[in-house]
């Protein structure tokens, strides 16, 4: 007797077979290859790398230092990173025991996910969100379980929905402020009020904060440094958008050295160590970039008030966010879909923006237009939008 | 720095409407803070930079460095005004070190030049020497580079 052979599908883990696909993929290749397109949909800093950042890194190669580092990450970079969490986050890390170097936050997410979740572990997380989370949940075995944030609280996450979600299985929150795509942050008093929220139910707090450094008017909080939380906190950041440092691939956590070490043992097992150029890179960063970081910030400063007076000038109902490089209108005016609105846009003006919808279900309604994008190209991005609007 | 000098600084002819959303304020207050710095004197204009290579122009600049005599009543500007009505003389700066005013100077030929150095200001009472270096290429301008920035590589769209 012969038994039916698999064929190549049927060799996928079922929980990967069942991922969706990311929204932005799709428009992404609808928007590929087409000439003249002024993109908004760049969830990426427009600014090169500073010139000093790159030839330290040009400079370390040749020199020849192009080896394994330890699996941490170089002392150099870590202890650089114990006083940068010190002085910009008011959080003592120990550099031998608590900080790791991963390959961008996307990794240091994932090996965060695999050393805490048991199968069936439940991840509250706020939506709309970065497009990764509820898959990298399913990967690592847990349950992904949204939060939704809403317009009207200009989508910070409230104790009130989460309270909604919350159940004995609830393992960790995970959350994201300055936050891809809406621009929303918190306030301190938010944050001790989820912080309250964590303790309550014993939770673990997972905080990706990648967007830290660009924060206007106040708009930094940050989860780092509660004492309560101590003990319950794994804190993520990197260099891609401080130090617009994206294809460097250099991130890293800081947690309480038995979570550190859980998080080791895959990172060193999956990933062995970061890069080593970029390793030097991020070293430079932090001890020579503070400038880098202001100039950045406040170009997208100026760019951000921009094109918040110009959408809502155009009748979107815009809030003014205070972090990241994004800004989230509605176009729930114009009575069409997220998908519609920012297929249309696209064809018949040539404007890629991403649509809501990308980022979770209750991204319906609203679009995702990233400002990190010249002011000439924003200026024309606005005008044909505008033109757009009144054609409808 | 005021804000609104920053971006005069990068885009002089960027209009007051936009200039008013980038610094949340209206085009009148725009028109009346510009109106304001030019009476002040803190702007002295608004120029084009150019990339000359790109003209069909055989203008050739140089750079030169005085040394003068300072005067006892009055140190060194008494002369330095002078030199610096020359209309061949573009930009002037007083400086620490091994000489005392650097020229940047411009002429149809370095013919025209080198006339402008021996016969206008090596002669000058006061002028102790001159060094004249001419320039071959500009890379780099007032902070604009000659040669357009790399084309934006990035995705067009990405998460």
């Amino acid at each position: 007797m012969t038994t039916a052979s698999k064929s190549a599908h049927d060799f996928i883990a079922p929980h990967v077979r069942g991922l969706p696909k990311s929204g932005i993929r799709d428009f992404f290749d609808i928007v590929a290859g087409r000439k003249d397109v002024i993109s908004l949909g760049i969830g990426e800093p427009d600014f090169q790398t500073p010139w000093h950042i790159r030839e330290k890194a040009i400079e370390s190669i040749e020199r020849g230092a192009t080896r394994y580092t330890s699996n941490l990450g170089t002392p150099e970079l870590r202890q650089a990173l114990a006083e940068y969490m010190r002085h910009s986050f008011h959080a003592e890390y120990d550099w031998k025991t608590e900080i790791l170097v991963t390959v961008g936050v996307s990794e240091a997410f994932d090996i965060a996910l695999r050393a805490v979740l048991s199968p069936g572990d439940e991840v509250l997380y706020h939506e709309p969100c970065f497009v990764s989370y509820a898959p990298l949940i399913r990967m690592a075995h847990g349950v992904p379980v949204a939060v939704e944030t809403f317009r009207k609280d200009e989508f910070r996450l409230t104790v009130a929905e989460l309270e909604k979600k919350v159940t004995p299985r609830t393992r960790a929150l995970l959350l994201s402020f300055p936050n891809n795509p809406t621009g929303a942050t918190l306030d301190q008093a938010d944050v001790e009020a989820l912080a309250d929220f964590a303790v309550r139910h014993d939770l673990l707090v997972i905080s990706d904060e990648v967007y830290s450094e660009l924060t206007y008017e106040g708009g930094r909080a940050t989860f780092a440094g509660i004492p309560r939380l101590r003990d319950r906190l794994i804190f993520l950041n990197g260099f891609s958008k401080a130090w617009s440092m994206t294809g460097f691939r250099l991130g890293y956590v800081c947690a309480p050295a038995p979570l550190t070490d859980a998080m080791m043992k895959i990172h060193q097992f999956c990933m062995m160590c970061a890069s080593s150029t970029a390793q030097v890179a991020g070293l430079e960063a932090l001890k020579n970039g503070d400038a880098d970081i202001v100039e950045m910030r406040d170009s997208y400063h100026l760019r951000r008030n921009f094109i918040v007076a110009s959408l809502n000038e155009m009748g979107l109902d815009c809030f003014m966010p205070r972090g990241a490089f994004y800004v989230f209108p509605s176009i729930q005016s114009t009575g069409l879909s997220s998908q519609e609105f920012a297929l249309r846009l696209l064809n018949e003006c040539n404007v890629a923006c991403v649509p809501g919808t990308a980022f979770g279900a209750c991204g319906a309604g609203f679009l995702r237009c990233a400002y990190a994008t010249g002011i000439d190209q924003l200026k024309e991005a606005m005008e044909r939008m505008s033109a757009f609007i009144k054609r409808l | 720095m005021d804000a609104l000098l920053e971006l005069l600084k990068i885009n002089a002819r960027e209009s007051d409407a936009t200039l008013a959303k980038e610094l949340n304020t209206t085009a009148e207050d725009i028109r009346a803070r510009i109106a304001a710095y030019e009476r002040e004197g803190v702007i002295r204009g608004f120029q084009a930079v150019l990339n000359t290579e790109r003209l069909e122009s055989t203008d050739v600049r140089a750079v030169i460095e005085l040394r003068i005599r300072p005067e006892r009543e009055g140190g060194f500007d008494r002369i330095a005004t002078r030199i610096s009505k020359f209309p061949q003389v573009e930009s002037m700066f007083l400086m620490s070190g091994g000489y005392d005013l650097l020229l940047f100077v411009k002429g149809r030929s370095l013919q025209e030049v080198a006339n402008f150095v021996s016969a206008r200001l090596a002669p000058l009472d006061g002028v102790l020497s001159t060094a004249t270096h001419f320039m071959l290429k500009t890379y780099k301008d007032q902070s604009v580079l000659m040669e357009s920035e790399p084309h934006d590589d990035r995705l067009q769209v990405c998460p």
